[in-house]
């Protein structure tokens, strides 16, 4: 089976003034498809940095990074800015719904960049809206909507252009412990019965519980088994 | 939903800032559209037809008045065709708010010179000419004011009072003067000069103004720097200039309308820009994480900047067309309000389609430095600040 991820002596060093921050250093990792990785790690670890980098949203410093067989080392913004549009789908902590759109519209935003015509895009963010449970709710705002309710739009947003990756950014770090289980449950049906490759920050053991496996970082390093050799 | 309707929706998230800047625009452009027409109808009328035609003034001023022997002096410098003379009589008729020109003239002369004139009915010069109390106005003054031939127009003399005491002067109508079927900008009513110079308490055997034809337009230079010369070291220094210069001269004594346009939107627009450009510099700040989402669903940085872009282009070119709206839809009544004053008074399409291109023109100023801003954003960065 190819693997979603690899990362061969990956790097990122973050500029400060005159002073140079080294946040990965030599990261090695492969993730296989259908994979649902936890990272786990004290604050300032890298576990975000590295997940950025896998996304598609941050350039590495040094090393190499392939998803789904395609180096992003030497990728335009542009071209990265597509890639991720066609292949990977990002959740945030804080949900990262744009207030001024019902749930429908925030689902049916990344497909407003693909050829699908209006009626097949507002088809196809009703069919994510459903997977996540919120078929009803399409019409709410999402002022209008629960902590939870709101990750499960952001759900359906990383799931609509059918991404074969999943990035989660502490996915169920502002809901409470009953919400974070429903998120955390329906991120393992999405990659038990869609077939998602799922990477997943968390600082909770719990959450981590949900994945496959779990890694841990430290000092901008893996230091558990599971990086290659 | 399309990206055009992700624009409108980011544009309508804080409704009453957005309705408050797109009032204060729309409000900028209703101001703009009505001064450009009050510009325009000035300089509309000085467009004359007669390029052949030489005004002579008073060297210093044009209430200067000049002695009639200047006369015949003039006409006997070679090129010179036809004269002619006007004066600015003032006067009023039953209301101050009635306001048109009133001009002493030689009806002879004057028609010869304003060859382009038509008067009716028929006979009616020959009566001008011979009835010293007689006036013929434009068509559109009659129009105005239901005057047919035959009724006595009574007018106060507001400078010029009558030697007997009186200021009151009377007028039969024995005719209507029009340009091919059309009334003028600025109509005038004509009364006979002999009839004024006879009756007028002072001011007699003087003229506002010389107009002249010419035999050959290419002399005109040479011709008026020689009226100009023959009068130079008289008491009644002349200063000549083609028809056209002297009416924009005439305009420009109630104030250069293009300078005070210019001054009072520039006054205007700058202001709007500031207000404007920092409520959608605000408006950005607000809003740096969600542009980084987008950024983060794909969205091209250029795609980015056009949306950005697009919120200022489409507050201000819709407040453009609403102000500008407004103003033609204001103008028939301005213009019937205004018509004494300013002759033809009309926000025509002209100035709906500038008023358009400027206000898209500012759309882009105000919208490029936060657009650009939301070009460069760095995902990372952004949601770091975030």
């Amino acid at each position: 089976m190819t693997a979603a991820v690899v990362c061969r002596g990956l790097e990122k060093t973050y500029v400060k003034g005159r002073e140079q921050v080294p946040v990965l250093t030599g990261i090695n990792l492969e993730i296989e498809q259908g994979d649902f990785l936890a990272l786990m790690g004290p604050s300032g670890s890298g576990k975000t940095t590295l997940l950025n980098l896998i996304g598609g949203l941050d350039h590495p410093t040094g090393g190499e990074i392939e998803v789904e067989g395609q180096s992003l080392g030497g990728m335009s913004n542009k071209a990265l800015a597509r890639w991720r549009s066609e292949n990977v789908g990002f959740i945030f902590q804080f949900y990262n719904l744009l207030p001024v759109l019902n749930a429908q519209r925030n689902v049916e935003l990344p497909l407003l960049l693909t050829k699908l015509s209006r009626k097949q895009r507002q088809a196809n963010a009703e069919t994510a809206l459903e997977i996540v449970g919120l078929a009803d709710r399409a019409r709410h705002k999402p002022g209008e909507l629960s902590g939870g309710q709101q990750q499960r739009v952001a759900i359906a947003r990383a799931l609509v252009a059918d991404p074969r990756l999943m990035v989660c950014d502490e996915p169920t770090g502002d809901l409470d412990r009953d919400t974070a289980d429903e998120i955390l449950e329906l991120l393992q049906m999405l990659n038990a019965d869609h077939g998602k490759t799922i990477i997943m920050v968390t600082h909770d053991p719990r959450a981590a519980d949900h994945a496959k496996r779990t890694l841990h970082m430290d000092k901008g390093k893996l230091v558990t088994a599971g990086a290659l050799a | 939903m399309s990206l055009l309707g992700l624009v409108w929706a980011n544009l309508f998230r804080k409704r009453t800032r957005t309705v408050l800047t797109l009032l204060s625009v729309m409000i900028a452009f209703l101001l703009f559209a009505l001064l450009q027409a009050v510009s325009v109808a000035f300089d509309g009328g000085v467009e004359v037809d007669g390029t052949n035609r030489l005004v002579v003034g008073g060297k210093y001023s044009q209430i200067d008045q000049l002695p009639y022997s200047q006369k015949q002096q003039i006409l006997s410098l070679d090129g010179v065709d036809k004269i002619t003379h006007t004066s600015w009589f003032g006067g009023e008729y039953q209301d101050p708010k009635n306001f048109f020109a009133k001009f002493p003239v030689d009806p002879e002369s004057y028609f010869e010179v304003y060859s382009e004139l038509d008067l009716e009915p028929a006979g009616a010069l020959e009566r001008f000419a011979r009835e010293r109390t007689a006036a013929v106005v434009d068509i559109s003054l009659a129009q105005e004011y239901g005057w047919e031939v035959g009724d006595v127009i009574p007018i106060q003399g507001t400078i010029y009072p009558k030697n007997d005491g009186t200021r009151l002067w009377e007028f039969e109508l024995v005719g209507t003067f029009s340009e091919n079927g059309e009334g003028s900008d600025f109509p005038l009513f004509l009364f006979h000069f002999e009839y004024f110079n006879e009756a007028t308490l002072f001011g007699a055997d003087q003229v506002g103004n010389w107009t002249l034809t010419i035999d050959d337009v290419e002399r005109a230079d040479e011709i008026a720097n020689q009226i100009d010369a023959l009068f130079e070291n008289s008491s009644d220094p002349t200063r000549t200039t083609t028809e056209d210069e002297a009416n924009r001269q005439f305009a420009r004594q109630l104030g250069d309308m293009g300078f005070i346009t210019t001054m009072i939107m520039s006054a205007v627009f700058f202001t709007i820009i500031l207000l404007t450009g920092n409520t959608m510099s605000q408006a950005l700040r607000e809003r740096i994480p969600e542009l980084a989402v987008l950024k983060t669903l794909g969205f091209t940085d250029s795609t980015v900047l056009f949306l950005v872009l697009g919120e200022a282009l489409i507050l201000c070119v819709l407040g453009g067309a609403l102000g500008a709206g407004l103003a033609m839809f204001m103008g028939p009544g301005m213009s019937a309000a205004l018509e004494g004053v300013f002759g033809s008074f009309e926000v025509t399409p002209d100035i709906f389609v500038i008023a358009l291109g400027l206000s898209a023109a500012v759309g882009l100023l105000i919208g490029l430095l936060p657009a650009l801003t939301a070009q460069r954003l760095a995902i990372v960065d952004a949601f770091r600040r975030g």
